[in-house]
C-alpha cells in the first residue's frame, strides 16, 4: 500500500463538495481514461466578481486522485478565479501533507481540471502541455517523457547528463539502467550509438551541480527543516537537526511527534523534500539511530 | 469481526505446522548439510524427505527432479535461461501476452539480445489459440514458456496439450505453475513437461523458497555455478529450513486438495455469483469454465480499483486490483488489456483470491459491505449519473488528453 498521509485519507474517505454543481458556468475535464484517472471540475464563478462561490468535482481515479480533487474545490472555493490560477500542483500536494512521488500526477492533474475550467469560463481554449510517461526516477519524480525531451533538446548522451539537467538518477541511482534504455534508443534514433564512457557534454545550461560542502548542506537543511516547522507546530510537533554525516541528516522529532505512529511518515516527508530542494540524495534518520559517539577516553579504553 | 484475507494469489499464510516442523531447522540441526557431525545429519535427511513431499505433489517420476531454488522468479529465469545456453543456435522463444512479468520482462530483455519473442495473444475470455501456437513451434524455437493457471483471472491453460505439441517439434516446455501447484492436481510423469517453476509461499509455505522442476535427460545449464548442491544444478547453501517446511506444505496441499477444489471452490462461486446478482454493471473476467478453483476477477465498471481497495480494506478485507494505480504505472494490467477489457472496466477490476483458512462467514461480510463500496465510489464517478452509466460514457465524457 502507499504510504498516504492522514489528510489524503481523510479526504479520501470523506470528500468534500463531491458532485457536480448545479447551474455551474465553468467546466474543466481533464485526465486519461488509460492512466486510470479522469477529473471533472464544475465551478460557479459569481459573473461581477469572478469569485468562485461553489466547486464540485467528479472523480474517476485512485485514492490520492480523490484526495487532490477533494482538497483542491476547498482550496479555491472563495478565491477569484486569478488568484484560483496562483494554484499550484504543489500547493495541492502540499495541502495533502505531501504524495508519493508516483502519486504526484494527482495534484498535477487538479491544477490542470482548474486552469481547463477557467479556460472554459472565459470561453478559451485550453491546451494540455504536457504529456506524461511512466515514472523512472523515484527520488526526484521524474517520467520518461521529460528525460526523453531533455536528451532530444540538449544532446544529452550519457546518465551523467540526464543527472546534470533533469535531476533524474541523482539520488538512489536504481533507475540508472532505465535511463540508459532511454538514451540507447533516443541515440539510435539520433543516428548515434550509446557510449557509457562519453565525455559529459558541454556547458550544461540549466543547472551546473556543484557538490555542497557540509557547511551549505547544513544551512540548507536547517533552512528546510524551518519551511516545514509550521506544519509540524500546527500538529503539537517539532523537529530538531541533530547532526549531519555525509549525506545523512540525524534528527529529533520532538513534542506530538515524538513516539508518534506517523513520525515514520513524516520523517520520509522531510526527506522528499530536502531531496527536491538540495538536489543530491539524502538520508534523514532519527536521531536515535545515531551511531553512538565515542570519546577519547572511551576510545582508548576500549 | 477479524480481518478478512482474500489475497492468496499475492502470498499465503505460512500454515502452524508448517512452522512446527521448520523450527528445530533454526535451533538445533542448524549445520549445513554438507558437514559430518551431528548438527548436520538430520539436515540431509530432512531435505530428502522434502524432495520426496514435492515429489508426490506434481506427480514427479524420480525425486532428483526436484531442484530447490529460492523463488519462483528463479526457476523461471533458470529455466529460460537455461534452454537457450543449452541451444545457443535457437534464438526463437513462444510464451504468452498475459505471463508474469517474472517471464514477460526477462522476454523483453532477451529480446533486446536479439532473440525472437512469440507473444501468444489470447480472446476476450483469455483463452489461447492452439493452432497460431502450432504454427510458431519450429526448429528454431529454443523454448515455450506458457503459464499453467493466471495469476490475475485464475485461468487454466492446456499445458499438457502444449507440451505433448511442443515435444513433437522437438521443442523444450516450461510451465510457470506458482498459481496451479496445489490448487489443481498434476501428475508430472505423465506429461511431457520439460521444466515447471514452484513458489513456496503461494502454497502455505515461507517465502524465499521455490522450486524448478526438471525432467530427467531434459538438457540443462545451471544459472549458480558453486559447490554441489542440488547435484550441482543449483549452487549455493540449502535453505533448510524452509525446504522442509515446503515439504510439509506440499504433503498439507495434497492432503486438502480435494477441500481445495469443493468447499474453496464454493465460497468463490457464492462470492462472485452474490457480487454479479447485487451490483449492477460487473462482471467476472477470465475464462469462467477453466478456472482455479480459489479465484474471482470481477471488473466494477466505471470506478477504479485502488480506491475500492482502499474502502475494502477500510472494511477490513484484503484483495487486490489490475489498476494502474495500485502499481504505480501507467496502464492497467497486461492481463486486462490482452484480452481487451474496456479501460473503464480494466482499472476497477478485483481479484479474490481464497484459501482453506477462509469461511463462508467471511463471504456474506463481503458480499454485505461490496454493494455500498460499490455506490460510494459510483456517486463520485464522472461516468455515472444517477442509477447508471452516462449515455455512451466513452464519448459523453472526454477529457482534454486522452
Amino acid at each position: 500500500m502507499w504510504d498516504y498521509s492522514e489528510k489524503v485519507k481523510d479526504h479520501f474517505f470523506n470528500p468534500k463538495n463531491a458532485g457536480a454543481v448545479a447551474g455551474a458556468n465553468a467546466i474543466g475535464e481533464v485526465g486519461s481514461i488509460s492512466c486510470g484517472d479522469a477529473l471533472r471540475l464544475t465551478l460557479k464563478v459569481n459573473e461581477d466578481t469572478e469569485v468562485i462561490e461553489e466547486a464540485g468535482f467528479q472523480t474517476f481515479g485512485c485514492g490520492s486522485a480523490i484526495a487532490s480533487s477533494s482538497v483542491l474545490t476547498e482550496i479555491i472555493k472563495g478565491m477569484t478565479l486569478d488568484d484560483a490560477l496562483k494554484v499550484s500542483n504543489q500547493d495541492i500536494a502540499q495541502e495533502l501533507d505531501g504524495l508519493p512521488p508516483e502519486k504526484m500526477h494527482c495534484s498535477v492533474m487538479g491544477r490542470e481540471a482548474l486552469q481547463a475550467a477557467v479556460a472554459n469560463y472565459r470561453g478559451e481554449e485550453w491546451k494540455d502541455d504536457h504529456e506524461e510517461g511512466a515514472l523512472i526516477c523515484k527520488c526526484f519524480a521524474i517520467d520518461a517523457v521529460m528525460i526523453e525531451e531533455m536528451v532530444w533538446a540538449n544532446k544529452l548522451r550519457t546518465v551523467e547528463d540526464v543527472t546534470n539537467f533533469t535531476k533524474a538518477g541523482g539520488g538512489c541511482a536504481a533507475c540508472h539502467e532505465d535511463i540508459e534504455n532511454i538514451l540507447e534508443r533516443v541515440l539510435k534514433e539520433r543516428g548515434e550509438s550509446f557510449n557509457p564512457d562519453a565525455a559529459p557534454i558541454e556547458t550544461p545550461v540549466v543547472a551546473e551541480k556543484k557538490p555542497l560542502t557540509n557547511l551549505q548542506r547544513i544551512k540548507k537543511i536547517e533552512a528546510v527543516l524551518d519551511s516545514l516547522r509550521p506544519q509540524l507546530m500546527a500538529d503539537g510537533g517539532d523537529v530538531e537537526l541533530v547532526e549531519v554525516v555525509e549525506n545523512t541528516a540525524y534528527v529529533n522529532m520532538t513534542g506530538a511527534c515524538n513516539g508518534c505512529q506517523m513520525a515514520a511518515m513524516t520523517i520520509a516527508g522531510i526527506q522528499q523534500r530536502l531531496m527536491e530542494v538540495l538536489g543530491e540524495f539524502i538520508k534523514v534518520v532519527p536521531a536515535s539511530q545515531m551511531p553512538k559517539l565515542v570519546t577519547i577516553q572511551e576510545a582508548s579504553h576500549a | 469481526m477479524p480481518d478478512i484475507y482474500l489475497d492468496n494469489n499475492a502470498t499465503t499464510k505460512v500454515d502452524s505446522a508448517v512452522v512446527d516442523v521448520m523450527i528445530p531447522y533454526f535451533t538445533e540441526q542448524f549445520g549445513n548439510p554438507s558437514s559430518i557431525h551431528k548438527f548436520a545429519d538430520g539436515v540431509a535427511r530432512g531435505i530428502k524427505h522434502a524432495r520426496s513431499q514435492v515429489q508426490q505433489l506434481i506427480g514427479a517420476e524420480h525425486d532428483s527432479e526436484i531442484i530447490f531454488t529460492s523463488c519462483g522468479t528463479e526457476s523461471d529465469s533458470t529455466a529460460i535461461l537455461s534452454a537457450i545456453k543449452a541451444q545457443p543456435n535457437k534464438k526463437e522463444i513462444i510464451t504468452t501476452m498475459v505471463e508474469h512479468p517474472a517471464i514477460l520482462n526477462l522476454c523483453e530483455h532477451l529480446e533486446k539480445e536479439g532473440y525472437t519473442i512469440h507473444r501468444l495473444p489470447v480472446d476476450k475470455c483469455g483463452r489461447l489459440n492452439l493452432e497460431a501456437y502450432k504454427k510458431l513451434l519450429s526448429d528454431q524455437v529454443a523454448i515455450v514458456s506458457v503459464m499453467w493457471a493466471n495469476n490475475e483471472t485464475g485461468t487454466i491453460f492446456p499445458v499438457v496439450e502444449m507440451a505433448e505439441m511442443a515435444n513433437e517439434a522437438g521443442v523444450m516446455f516450461h510451465t510457470d505453475a506458482v498459481q496451479a501447484v496445489g490448487k489443481i492436481p498434476m501428475m508430472l510423469k505423465d506429461t511431457k513437461i520439460d521444466m515447471l517453476s514452484i513458489s513456496g509461499h503461494k502454497l502455505h509455505a515461507p517465502k524465499g523458497i521455490g522450486v524448478l522442476y526438471l525432467r530427467r535427460g531434459t538438457r540443462y545449464r545451471p544459472m549458480l555455478r558453486g559447490g554441489h548442491q542440488e547435484r550441482g544444478r543449483r549452487a549455493g547453501t540449502e535453505n533448510s529450513a524452509s525446504i522442509v517446511g515446503l515439504g510439509k506444505a506440499c504433503e498439507l496441499a495434497l492432503e486438502f486438495m480435494e477441500y481445495e477444489n469443493i468447499q474453496v471452490k464454493a465460497m468463490r462461486d457464492r462470492l462472485e455469483q452474490g457480487i454479479v446478482e447485487q451490483i449492477p454493471h460487473c462482471f467476472i473476467t477470465g475464462d469462467l469454465e477453466n478456472r482455479l478453483p480459489n479465484t474471482t476477477d470481477i471488473a466494477f465498471e466505471y470506478i477504479e480499483g485502488e480506491s475500492i481497495l482502499m474502502l475494502l480494506n477500510k472494511a477490513g478485507i484484503a484483495a487486490s486490483s489490475g489498476s494502474a494505480c495500485t502499481s504505480g504505472s501507467l496502464e492497467p494490467s497486461h492481463v486486462m488489456r490482452a484480452m481487451q477489457i474496456p479501460y473503464t472496466a480494466a482499472h476497477g477490476t478485483i481479484r479474490f483470491s481464497f484459501s482453506r483458512y477462509n469461511t463462508m462467514s467471511e463471504v456474506d461480510e463481503v458480499l454485505k459491505v461490496m454493494p455500498g463500496i460499490a455506490a460510494t465510489l459510483r456517486k463520485l464517478s464522472p461516468y455515472w449519473d444517477g442509477n447508471g452509466p452516462v449515455a455512451n460514457p466513452e464519448q459523453a465524457f472526454q477529457p482534454v488528453y486522452a
